[in-house]
């Protein structure tokens, strides 16, 4: 019966059966190994950027005292007798300018994007977007070049007080740069929340300002609290605007007029310099990143887990 | 007896509704600040530099003297640059988006590559400047050559590529892939001759976007020591180089103020670059969009 029926082949088996020869089944097997090795070079990056960190930092760290690196309040490495190296100053330098930013970018963003989401025709949102857009791609050194030459003459005809290198000129050209960013994630979360939940407080008579601020806000408040997070970290590894407009002078204060100096600002100073290669001043510059990654690996590791934990689900 | 005081309903009424068009307004305002800002900036950077665009700013080489300064050396760089940014970055890219978006199975080692993937995307490019540093200008000995630097700006845009290129994947219908496995095609076949077609715009478009940001991108250029003033063309991939934005950091920061107008002319070809391929993305995705 049937076992004396010759044997069945599903068209299926004979795709398999035909593809598995030669080749043609060389490759099939061949590219899923190539493809998941190429999958690997992100990884090969993360990898290479912690342990070139680290092990310069490491070096670092032979000639100066850990201890006095992460507590010290003096930060002048150029110095020809003693040169210390505290790095608080870097930090207090790269607070100042993301405060900044963040008091900018944060208002303006999220008021961008409750436009954008609630108030706006489809057609400004189309108009609005590329500029937004626009804005995000500008180079950093275009934004530096700006806030050096229009934002800090600016600045300094109201308040003759303030020096030619300062951080709240790049301070509020950061902030420019991260608008879109905080617009376009919180516009995004704001979207997402539907429109039943509108409708219902629309039908209780609330105005449109009530269910954007006391509807739309609360609902969207996880994404909106990621993208300024994200934004956040954004401004701390911010390097050209800094760089070009807030001077080299780290100091241990919360002076804003003044010529200050920020962690990406401390290696770009150094690394268009001529400091030798092997120099303590050298190794310093892998100690400073390695912070300044630590800093922002915390902020986007923070912003991942506010928009999973804190997601509300409708 | 009443039950509603129609005079307090309406006061109040009256007062959201005023505070619904304030808001309307300042939430209006906040949406032009960007608007605004921008003007301003293309604004101040044509009147203070299209002084300088002349064909003598595209053939001479950087120079002490502001009238003499030219961008050649720069834009030949960047251009170079590019010829190596592009295809290390698209095959790295739309290889890896390949692997996690067709082959790859759930399994820890695929989620660290995409929880990786995001995490690399928020280093700062700075970072990344130390990394090539190290890596490819002191390990691999390339010194400071635009195969370093490109290698660099490659792994630094990855990230954006590989979003981008999955996201176009993604959008290609299952029914194709189905119709062509049911075809008898194998599976990176379906993938070479169905999938890759129909997501090609997509990647592009990423791709473009991502070069995009290469382009204007000066920190790790600075972090590796690309020099300043070239007065040579370079002439291969382990030749020393000098690019656009660099050049434009340079100028900049010279206290000179007549090199600020040089600079600004720098910014102006930059950005016009940038129009020109922002164009061409934009163009290919209105093109090809929605097809299905």
């Amino acid at each position: 019966m049937a076992m004396n029926e010759p044997k069945q082949l599903s068209v299926q088996e004979l795709i398999a059966q035909k593809s598995n020869r030669g080749l043609l089944a060389f490759t099939e097997k061949l590219i899923p190994k190539i493809l998941l090795l190429i999958a690997t070079v992100s990884v090969l990056t993360t990898i290479g950027i912690v342990f070139t960190l680290i092990f310069e930092t490491i070096t670092f760290f032979t000639e100066v005292n850990v201890l006095s690196f992460l507590t010290g309040t003096e930060w002048y490495p150029f110095a020809n007798s003693t040169p210390t190296y505290g790095i608080l100053p870097l930090i207090v330098g790269t607070l100042k300018i993301t405060a900044i930013a963040t008091f900018v970018a944060v208002p303006i963003g999220i008021a961008t994007a409750i436009y954008l989401s609630e108030y706006a025709s489809d057609r400004v949102r189309r108009i609005v977007k590329p500029v937004l857009e626009v804005l995000a791609g500008v180079p950093t050194i275009v934004y530096g070049f700006f806030a050096l030459t229009f934002v800090t003459p600016i600045l300094r005809s109201v308040f003759p007080e303030i020096s030619i290198f300062n951080a709240i000129s790049p301070g509020i050209v950061v902030g420019i740069m991260v608008i879109p960013m905080i617009a376009s994630l919180s516009e995004d979360a704001m979207t997402s929340v539907p429109n039943a939940m509108r409708d219902g407080a629309y039908a209780l008579g609330a105005t449109k300002f009530e269910v954007a601020v006391k509807i739309v806000l609360p609902a969207a408040l996880s994404g909106i609290v990621a993208s300024i997070v994200l934004a956040i970290s954004r401004a701390i590894g911010e390097t050209m605007i800094v760089a070009v407009a807030a001077g080299s002078t780290p100091g241990f204060d919360w002076d804003v007029t003044g010529s200050i100096q920020t962690m990406t600002a401390y290696i770009v100073q150094v690394t268009t310099g001529d400091a030798g290669y092997g120099t303590t001043i050298y190794y310093s510059i892998y100690a400073v990143g390695f912070t300044l990654f630590l800093f922002t690996l915390f902020m986007n590791m923070l912003a991942q887990f506010i928009s999973k934990r804190f997601r509300e689900e409708y | 007896m009443r039950y509603i005081n129609h005079e307090e309903v309406a006061s109040k009424t009256k007062k959201r509704l005023t505070k619904n068009t304030i808001f309307k307004g300042v939430f209006a305002a906040a949406t032009t600040f960007g608007l605004i800002v921008l003007t301003i900036l293309l604004y101040r950077i044509i009147t203070q530099g299209s002084g300088y665009i002349s064909l003598d700013f595209f053939t001479s080489f950087a120079s002490r003297i502001p009238e003499n300064s030219g961008i050649k050396a720069a834009i030949a760089g960047s251009i170079y640059l590019m010829l190596v940014v592009a295809p290390v970055s698209m095959f790295l890219g739309v290889g890896t988006a390949i692997y996690l978006e067709e082959y790859a199975t759930k399994n820890r080692f695929n989620t660290f590559i995409k929880i990786n993937i995001s995490n690399l995307a928020g280093v700062p490019s700075v970072v990344f400047g130390l990394l090539g540093l190290t890596i490819f200008a002191r390990f691999f000995d390339l010194g400071i050559s635009i195969l370093a630097a490109g290698l660099t700006m490659s792994l630094l845009i990855l990230p954006i590529i590989i979003v981008a290129s999955q996201e176009a994947i993604r959008a290609v219908p299952n029914e194709l892939r189905e119709a062509s496995f049911a075809m008898g095609a194998t599976k990176w076949q379906t993938i070479l001759r169905v999938v890759l077609p129909a997501s090609i715009p997509g990647i592009l478009t990423g791709s473009i976007l991502a070069l995009s940001r290469a382009i204007g991108e000066t920190a790790p250029l600075v972090v590796l020591g690309i020099p300043t003033i070239l007065m040579f063309m370079p002439d291969g991939l382990l030749s020393t180089f000098t690019a656009l934005p660099m050049q434009i950091f340079d100028w900049t920061k010279r206290p000179q103020v007549e090199f600020h107008d040089v600079a600004a002319g720098g910014i102006i070809v930059l950005m016009a670059l940038l129009l020109f391929m922002n164009s061409i993305a934009v163009f290919i995705r209105n093109k090809y969009q929605n097809r299905y």
